[in-house]
């Protein structure tokens, strides 16, 4: 096999706006923040209490990312195992370059099924490469069963978390989505209960009558040829074994070699992302079997920018994730701006670190240009993740890359100042002068103690904090003062 | 670390001020200078030192950071000092965590390994105090209700733990009041108060908002810039919270009380 290097990833990845813009619509959105706040607030509490149960947390995290490491070592061929395991089982397996050929590999299949309608397995690979739109164009209506993401699709809306994507919507809102969407549903409360029997009422018909489903796949095992979904709701049992048809949209990175490997992920999963022990239901799928469940299965091999992200040595770490949002809920700023600000279906520091580098950066007005230095560097993420990735580390590893990459060519404003500031504080006598003028500036400002309007970009500082005025002795006068005869 | 007896052997202790304490923050430097000399040991401040190189190196300019990162190296070996102690977390954060990183990824292994090294024996304020000269109580009296806010690089790069609470608990005279979501940034993060000025605003909204209604007169932290952000939005609503380094809690002293630390 031979994976086509630099080939970006397409779909959506990408956003309209650089995050800090697109947060500054978001942040105004106060219901959405209360949302998100409440949400991520709750879920948070609930994995340390599910974390602080186990005892042997940081060996299971130690093993999964081990796994993963061991499995980016040797991507090419474990993908070619599986491909082995899954055709010797009586599956189909398909290698999509990008979103564009992944999506009209599936269209092709529903097609030859005579189908114009699928249900699918919540799925962030179809997210990702905009299946649902693909098919729409070619007539073909594509039902999502996960509730959070049937209110998404209902709504018109964006997946606006990797886990729950309508976390930014509260019951008030649903209620008014399914009474809009779903035509007679009667008396609707919004009741949770109440919303849930009015979607169950909707979808059942759906999965009774659907001939194709459409899954993702948590983990694809190499020695067997096995898949797994991990999900809450039984919608994904019910589409995984009712439909004649079924098709598995699978990044490339969701391999792990052995099936004894599941044991580490079935623990780290649930509790990094639900604060679950275990979760509700759990599909594997072999093959197929005569008479059992889908009589034709088709696996799909998205590469999409992988092969791109595993070239990076350091960057590679981002395809270990798990997608279990745990990062996303401990992020200080996903939980103001919330997803959408990230403009890629993958939000908050994963995302962060995984767009960018899927899609390439094409300059410095590209989104997710923007979107490494959409952290405070606060390091929540990396004492959260299940397999470790060193989120903070990768950021600043990107922001490094980019630099390298165009500042260096066409010197912006902010490679200017941080090429003077670096100058500066590279020598004492530059330094020493600096703080001299800071002092100057402390006599021009006494009168106000602290300073609330300086220039641009420091503007961006003081429109929402006040800058002290410089003291009127440095540390190092006060030093002379005090401490000249035993200098160093 | 080997616990040194603080009323035994006396240690040759660098400065590292910071170049925000330095410039801005002098009195957070100062209060270190006084704390240490207190507590039996000689302190030295290196003159030419400027900057660790953590807002290069966190914004991308890898390069120019490894410049700073030699000077730094260079002018704190010449001190011929036992140990680096500065009143920050984030600095020392950068000397242990990036600047060997920076050195090699800018192809210099040798500054590497003596960064490493350098690094190896340069402590943040607190964690000296509590883990190198094992002191818990240093003797400062302090009357004032004080909130507590650890900053990032203190938890999470440092790992530093109750140890700046357990200083505080025996300052005498302080009353150590509760921060709500204490270990939730404060939305400093370096340039990110600046490139991402209105997200870095919702959060430090949100840390006032907990530290208000936690009822302290005074906030304090182990570092200066995270107190500068924090302290500059308190002031900026008229706040009547005030912002002081921990440094400055544990320099200041009452005169009935021993001078020198106890265990």
């Amino acid at each position: 096999m031979t994976i086509f290097l630099g080939t970006p990833g397409v779909g959506n990845l990408r956003g309209t706006a650089p995050f800090p813009d697109a947060a500054r619509h978001e942040l105004a959105n106060s219901q959405m923040r209360c949302n998100v706040g409440h949400a991520t607030r709750t879920i948070r509490s609930k994995r340390l209490g599910a974390v602080d149960e186990c005892p042997d947390w940081e060996a299971l995290r130690d093993a999964g990312s081990a796994i993963k490491a061991d499995t980016m070592a040797r991507l090419p061929d474990l993908l070619e195992e599986l491909e082995r395991n899954v055709v010797a089982r009586g599956g189909v397996v398909h290698w999509a370059r990008d979103a564009n050929e992944a999506n009209e590999i599936i269209t092709d299949i529903v097609r030859a099924c005579g189908s114009t309608e699928v249900v699918k397995v919540k799925s962030m690979a179809t997210q990702e490469i905009g299946l649902n739109e693909h098919l729409a164009a070619h007539s073909i209506n594509a039902v999502e069963t996960d509730l959070a993401e049937l209110i998404v699709q209902l709504g018109l809306d964006k997946p606006s978390h990797i886990l729950v994507p309508a976390i930014h919507r509260n019951r008030a809102e649903i209620r008014e989505i399914f009474l809009r969407e779903m035509g007679a549903v009667g008396e609707l409360s919004d009741d949770p209960r109440a919303l849930v029997v009015a979607a169950r009422e909707h979808l059942r018909r759906k999965f009774l009558s659907a001939e194709v489903a459409v899954s993702g796949a948590n983990f694809g095992v190499a020695e067997t040829g096995t898949l797994a979904v991990v999900e809450s709701e039984g919608n994904g049992r019910m589409c995984l074994t009712l439909p004649k048809t079924l098709v598995t949209v699978m990044g490339i990175e969701k391999v792990v070699p052995r099936f004894t490997d599941l044991e580490v992920f079935m623990q780290l999963l649930p509790r990094s992302s639900t604060a679950e022990r275990m979760n509700p239901y759990t599909s594997m799928w072999t093959g197929v079997h005569p008479g059992d469940g889908p009589q034709s299965f088709h696996l799909v091999l998205l590469d999409n920018g992988r092969t791109n992200v595993l070239a990076d040595a350091v960057g590679r770490a981002a395809l270990h994730c798990i997608r279990c949002s745990a990062c996303l809920n401990v992020c200080p700023v996903y939980e103001r701006t919330g997803g959408h600000a990230y403009g890629s279906v993958y939000p908050g520091p994963i995302g962060a670190i995984l767009s960018p580098q899927l899609t390439g950066i094409r300059g410095h007005r590209d989104p997710n240009a923007s979107l490494p230095y959409a952290s405070s560097l606060c390091g929540a993420c990396l004492d959260a993740c299940p397999v470790k990735i060193d989120i903070p580390s990768i950021l600043v590893h990107l922001r490094a890359k980019q630099v390298d990459a165009e500042c260096r060519s066409m010197p912006g404003g902010q490679d200017l100042l941080m090429r003077a500031a670096g100058w500066i504080m590279k020598s004492p006598r530059w330094f020493g002068i600096a703080k001299k003028a800071l002092i100057a500036v402390h006599w021009i400002s006494v009168p106000m103690k602290h300073i609330v309007a300086v220039p641009f970009p420091l503007s961006r500082w003081t429109f929402s904090r006040d800058l002290p005025a410089p003291a009127p002795e440095a540390f190092r006068q006060w030093w002379n003062r005090t401490h000249s005869a035993e200098d160093a | 670390v080997q616990p040194i007896d603080p009323f035994g052997a006396q240690l040759r202790i660098a400065l590292l001020a910071t170049c925000l304490a330095d410039a801005l923050f002098p009195a957070a430097a100062i209060a270190t200078v006084s704390l240490l000399e207190r507590l039996g040991h000689e302190v030295v401040f290196p003159a030419d030192q400027t900057c660790c190189g953590q807002m290069h190196i966190n914004t991308g300019y890898v390069a120019e950071a490894t410049r700073l990162v030699r000077h730094h190296v260079e002018v704190f070996e010449r001190s011929r000092c036992d140990v680096v102690v500065a009143p920050s977390a984030s600095c020392v954060g950068c000397a242990r965590h990036q600047h060997a990183w920076a050195a090699r990824r800018a192809g210099d292994g040798a500054l590497a390994g003596r960064a490493e090294e350098l690094a190896s024996r340069t402590y943040e304020l607190s964690e000296f105090l509590f883990d190198v000269l094992g002191v818990r109580d240093v003797g400062a009296h302090y009357p004032h209700r004080v909130v507590y806010h650890p900053t990032c690089h203190s938890l999470r790069m440092l790992r530093s733990g109750d140890k700046p609470l357990e200083l505080l608990r025996n300052v005498s005279g302080l009353t150590l009041v509760e921060l709500p979501s204490a270990e939730t940034c404060c939305g400093f993060g370096g340039t990110f108060a600046i490139k991402n000025a209105d997200t870095s605003t919702a959060m430090l909204a949100d840390k006032m908002a907990h530290i208000i209604s936690s009822g302290a007169e005074l906030c304090t932290a182990g570092d200066s810039s995270c107190l500068m952000h924090i302290g500059g939005g308190l002031s900026r609503i008229r706040s009547a919270v005030r912002t002081v380094h921990l440094a400055e809690i544990l320099a200041c002293t009452d005169s009935s009380r021993p001078i020198t630390g106890t265990r």
